[in-house]
């Protein structure tokens, strides 16, 4: 790793005002950009450590609302967000234990890392990423691998989830590293059907328009037999080809759909 | 620099650290407890687990300036101060549940994570809680017996798989 401080705000004004710094970065829990830095893909001046923030964890219920913290670990979405069994399932699923006592929901949505389980969850239940600074729609926060709506330094402070009527995510692991080889979220609520995919798409998590649209009339696995992607912009590696990634969209959003019921 | 404060197994230590000094490089080159092992130093092979307030962590995935104030759990501190081992550890060895033994510190710890979680865990969810700690030789099979005996319960003739 390239050299670089390190500071521990207790609060996130103080996170806010130590990554007006050139060149600072964020850490959450650290499981994906230790790595990157240790393989010197990033060279900051300074990491700004969120993990002592106590205002930025916790999952807390609001009616219909299922709130939780930036900085909660997946352990502890997996343990306390039973109001969303499918949030709670999908969290406890996430890499290893060991993985899921340090990563976080907030670090996971900041990096939007194309093979993530969380981006599937929040653009599949429709949640609002709230920052420092204002509350950005999922169908606006994610654009593209890698890539999302935060600003330099900004911050994400908590995500609220719409709790759905139904809801399941589908995982087809990526047996060495756990990551989504293909991942499906879809649910149903009041938002109407949302079906997000992830690990498949060069343009990292999407919706499936077509398939909600066929799940709106009928929310059946059945519904969607017929459906398929076009392989033309999905990931290919040497995990799966294109063709086999398209493929297994189709079959796992069958079965997450007959998982929700 | 930094000046960190951490209790590890009990003893409140305290150390200067750069900004990118790993856990497991503090608990090993200024601490001097070369239990906790680096295997591959990319946080899969788990052989660097230890507990952080109580929770198993990649030492090698959490920077030691992010411990400060934490209570550090190593495989140092898991037998009693005369050298006995403790029900897991003693599991381990009555079930061979190690051959080169590099990965058997991170092994315990995860295992005695999981045991504190679930006192009387089935065999697959033993298997499922250990996804994130590699070990090269024993295959698993004998591991996975160690930790149900050491949580008292019947050790299963694991069918290989």
């Amino acid at each position: 790793m390239y050299s670089f401080d390190i500071e521990r705000p207790t609060s996130v004004a103080d996170a806010v005002a130590a990554l007006g710094a050139d060149e600072a970065l964020a850490l959450g829990g650290g499981q994906t950009l230790i790595p990157t830095l240790k393989q010197r893909l990033a060279s900051p001046s300074k990491l700004v450590s969120l993990s002592g923030i106590a205002e930025m964890k916790g999952v807390s219920q609001d009616g219909n609302t299922l709130r939780i913290g930036g900085g909660t670990t997946h352990a502890s979405v997996a343990r306390e967000a039973g109001a969303f069994p499918a949030l709670a399932a999908l969290a406890g699923n996430i890499g290893d234990p060991a993985v899921r006592n340090r990563g976080t929901i907030g670090g996971s949505l900041a990096n939007n890392d194309p093979s993530a389980c969380y981006p599937a969850a929040a653009l599949g239940a429709g949640a609002m990423i709230v920052t420092d600074r204002r509350e950005i729609a999922a169908d606006d926060y994610f654009q593209g691998m890698f890539a999302t709506a935060l600003e330099e330094g900004e911050i994400i402070t908590a995500v609220t989830f719409p709790i759905p009527a139904k809801a399941a995510y589908m995982k087809f692991e990526q047996p060495a590293s756990r990551f989504a080889l293909v991942g499906v979220f879809v649910s149903q609520g009041d938002a109407g059907v949302r079906v997000a995919v992830t690990g498949a798409s060069e343009g990292g998590v999407f919706r499936w328009s077509a398939a909600e649209e066929a799940l709106s009339g009928n929310f059946s696995a059945d519904a969607i037999s017929g459906l398929s992607l076009p392989a033309d912009d999905m990931i290919a590696d040497l995990h799966g080809t294109a063709a086999y990634r398209a493929h297994l969209v189709s079959v796992m959003t069958r079965r997450a759909v007959a998982a929700a019921g | 620099m930094t000046k960190v404060t951490m209790s590890v197994n009990g003893k409140s230590v305290s150390g200067e650290v750069a900004g990118n000094t790993l856990l497991v490089d503090f608990l090993r080159q200024d601490l001097r407890l070369t239990g906790t092992h680096v295997g591959c130093d990319t946080s899969q092979c788990g052989a660097c687990v230890v507990h952080v307030n109580g929770e198993a962590v990649k030492s090698c995935t959490m920077f030691a300036a992010e411990a400060e104030g934490a209570e550090v759990a190593t495989i140092e501190g898991q037998a009693a101060a005369d050298g006995t081992l403790n029900t897991l550890q003693q599991a381990f060895q009555d079930y061979h549940g190690l051959q080169c033994g590099f990965c058997t510190p991170g092994m315990v710890m995860s295992a005695a994570a999981l045991l504190k979680e679930n006192p009387q865990p089935s065999e697959a969810e033993v298997r499922d809680y250990l996804e994130g700690n590699i070990c090269r030789c024993t295959g698993y099979h004998n591991i996975v017996r160690a930790i149900m005996a050491a949580s008292g319960q019947q050790v299963p003739a694991v069918a290989a798989e």
